[in-house]
């Protein structure tokens, strides 16, 4: 009980501190009307294509909405020192990392929806197959959420952090299927895209939105996972190295 | 008081490095239940990587910690429902207010709901702050800000307290109410671990008091064994405008009866088991045609022990009281 007390005010004041802020609901809104509107312009085609580009916006509005806020959150409050006061509470870290992942978990997976609102007003999206989409939404939004954790622990100051962000985030959009199937990039690229977690969760939506994929959802599912377990338990050793030190 | 016979705190042969600096170098003392035990020393002596150490904020190279019984010498998170802390800065919420700031904190530790508003509700009242408890932690001034800070590291009642500097850089009404707030705890029954670099506050407040220099603790005793040396002490200071190192041989031989020192900066001090005689030493001093500007009575203190038992100048530690432009010496 005490636990619970702990991570459900941890996480009802970050979602009040910070993400329900307007300025981050209104990117949480903006920023996916921008992308889906841009690809679609682009595309060229027909209404109906903005199915084909669904699973990447989706993906994208996940990656970015996590990473951005969660990687900015706590390096402020590494800054100010009130990090330290959730270090100096009797709950363990594995318990307070989720309690302050929760809000930029739950954070991606709204942004997510937004696309998937304007899609249902252009077109048709009775063929999806969300039994795959949901989870693999919330999975998306757990591994992005853990890989701008993992990238916070590395970053003293908030513009370094979005630094290393942009970093992964930038190449993911090419690399990992949003946009251009991982089978059109060239063969020496193909293992870096395989390396990286979003590359799976891609694969699901695109099999369950537009019924082409490359590996089993299993597989994908299986990966996936085994992504958000790794990118967690290498947060928590880092933040153990370099934070309490 | 707690009657256990288990030390509240028990650290042996801490040992910290932060690359080749040791910062913390082979220290080892107990602190028993109900005991205000101060930790004196200048700044970068050691004393906030101890409590760092001690509260599971940094992690020790060698030695052992026990709180309470409980081995955290591995797992410092084993004893963190028994202590509070008070951080040496201020490290609330700033977005946040002060009512919910405190109702934060409280629920770090498990509190519930109801109680932990009733709680901070209090606080905010023994603190004098009930007029800011709505306004936000950033628009606070440093003196609110350190009380606050202060009672959200006791929001959870907890029998063992580790206070870091919880007077440096505030106002002076500011620094008493917090004295005083301190001395109420310790009177209810609360451990008090208490590092700070204002000697009076330590000779103050605390029943033990450990010197750290450099990382090591020099000594550690009673306030009162600690003061016994100087006790009954006549102490006098003469300020001169030339005075020179060796008059203090010549002084020494014209007034056997007492013991003189010399500081760099002319003033010299005269100590005597029995009251010292101004008149014939002006004299004196004036006919080797130095001129005395002041002769002043000094009640020796804990700060003639420290500087005794580290040799660390007194002024050392008053440039460090005036640079922190704070109130604790009040």
């Amino acid at each position: 009980m005490r636990r619970w007390i702990a991570f459900s005010s941890i996480f009802a004041k970050d979602m009040r501190a910070y993400y329900l802020k307007p300025p981050n609901v209104s990117w949480g809104i903006i920023f996916p009307l921008a992308w889906t509107g841009m690809f679609f312009i682009r595309s060229g085609m027909g209404i109906e294509s903005v199915l084909d580009l669904l699973p990447g916006v989706v993906t994208i509005s996940i990656l970015f909405g996590t990473t951005s806020l969660l990687s900015v959150t706590l390096t402020f409050e590494r800054r100010n020192r009130s990090f330290e006061r959730l270090l100096l509470a009797p709950i363990s870290l594995e318990t307070l990392m989720l309690a302050k992942t929760s809000g930029a978990i739950l954070f991606g997976i709204v942004n997510a929806f937004i696309p998937i609102v304007i899609a249902a007003f252009l077109a048709d999206i009775s063929g999806i197959a969300w039994s795959l989409v949901v989870p693999a939404i919330i999975l998306i939004g757990i591994v992005s959420t853990f890989l701008g954790l993992f990238i916070s622990v590395s970053a003293s100051e908030v513009f370094e952090a979005q630094t290393f962000s942009n970093f992964f985030r930038f190449p993911m959009i090419f690399l990992c299927g949003l946009f251009f199937p991982v089978m059109a990039l060239p063969v020496f690229i193909r293992p870096l895209s395989y390396i990286l977690p979003v590359t799976y969760g891609v694969d699901i939506l695109q099999g369950a939105v537009n019924g082409e994929h490359i590996l089993s959802f299993t597989l994908d599912f299986a990966i996936l996972s085994a992504f958000c377990i790794a990118l967690f338990l290498l947060s928590l050793r880092n933040i153990k190295r370099k934070w309490i030190n | 008081m707690k009657s256990d016979n288990q030390p509240a705190i028990e650290v042996s042969n801490l040992t910290k490095h932060y690359g080749e600096v040791i910062a913390v170098n082979d220290i080892s003392f107990q602190v028993g239940n109900g005991e205000l035990f101060g930790f004196l020393g200048p700044n970068g002596a050691g004393k906030t990587t101890t409590i760092n150490m001690l509260t599971g904020l940094a992690r020790l190279d060698a030695g052992k910690i026990n709180i309470s019984g409980i081995d955290c010498t591995r797992n410092p998170k084993a004893a963190q429902h028994l202590t509070g802390t008070v951080p040496d800065e201020s490290n609330l919420y700033p977005e946040l207010t002060g009512f919910d700031n405190l109702c934060f904190c409280a629920a770090l530790y498990g509190i519930r709901k109801i109680e932990r508003q009733q709680r901070a509700q209090e606080l905010l009242e023994i603190f004098g702050l009930t007029d800011a408890s709505n306004r936000k932690f950033a628009g606070y001034s440093k003196g609110m800000k350190r009380k606050l800070t202060f009672a959200a590291g006791i929001i959870h009642q907890p029998p063992i307290l580790f206070l870091d500097e919880p007077t440096t850089g505030i106002d002076v009404s500011s620094a008493r109410q917090v004295r005083q707030i301190i001395a109420d705890l310790h009177r209810k029954g609360t451990t008090i671990f208490l590092t700070t670099h204002y000697i009076e506050e330590a000779e103050r407040l605390c029943e033990r008091i450990a010197f750290i220099v450099n990382g090591r603790v020099v000594r550690t005793d009673h306030t009162a064994n600690l003061l016994e040396p100087v006790k009954g002490k006549n102490v006098l200071l003469l300020s001169t405008s030339n005075f020179g190192a060796n008059l203090s041989k010549e002084m020494g031989l014209a007034f056997p009866e007492y013991q003189f020192q010399s500081a760099a900066s002319g003033q010299i001090r005269v100590e005597s088991a029995e009251p010292v005689n101004v008149g014939p030493l002006v004299r004196f001093l004036e006919e080797q045609g130095i001129q005395v500007t002041e002769a002043r009575r000094h009640l020796p203190s804990l700060e003639d022990v420290f500087v005794q038992v580290t040799g660390i100048e007194a002024g050392l530690m008053m440039k460090e009281k005036e640079k922190a432009g704070g109130g604790g010496n009040q």
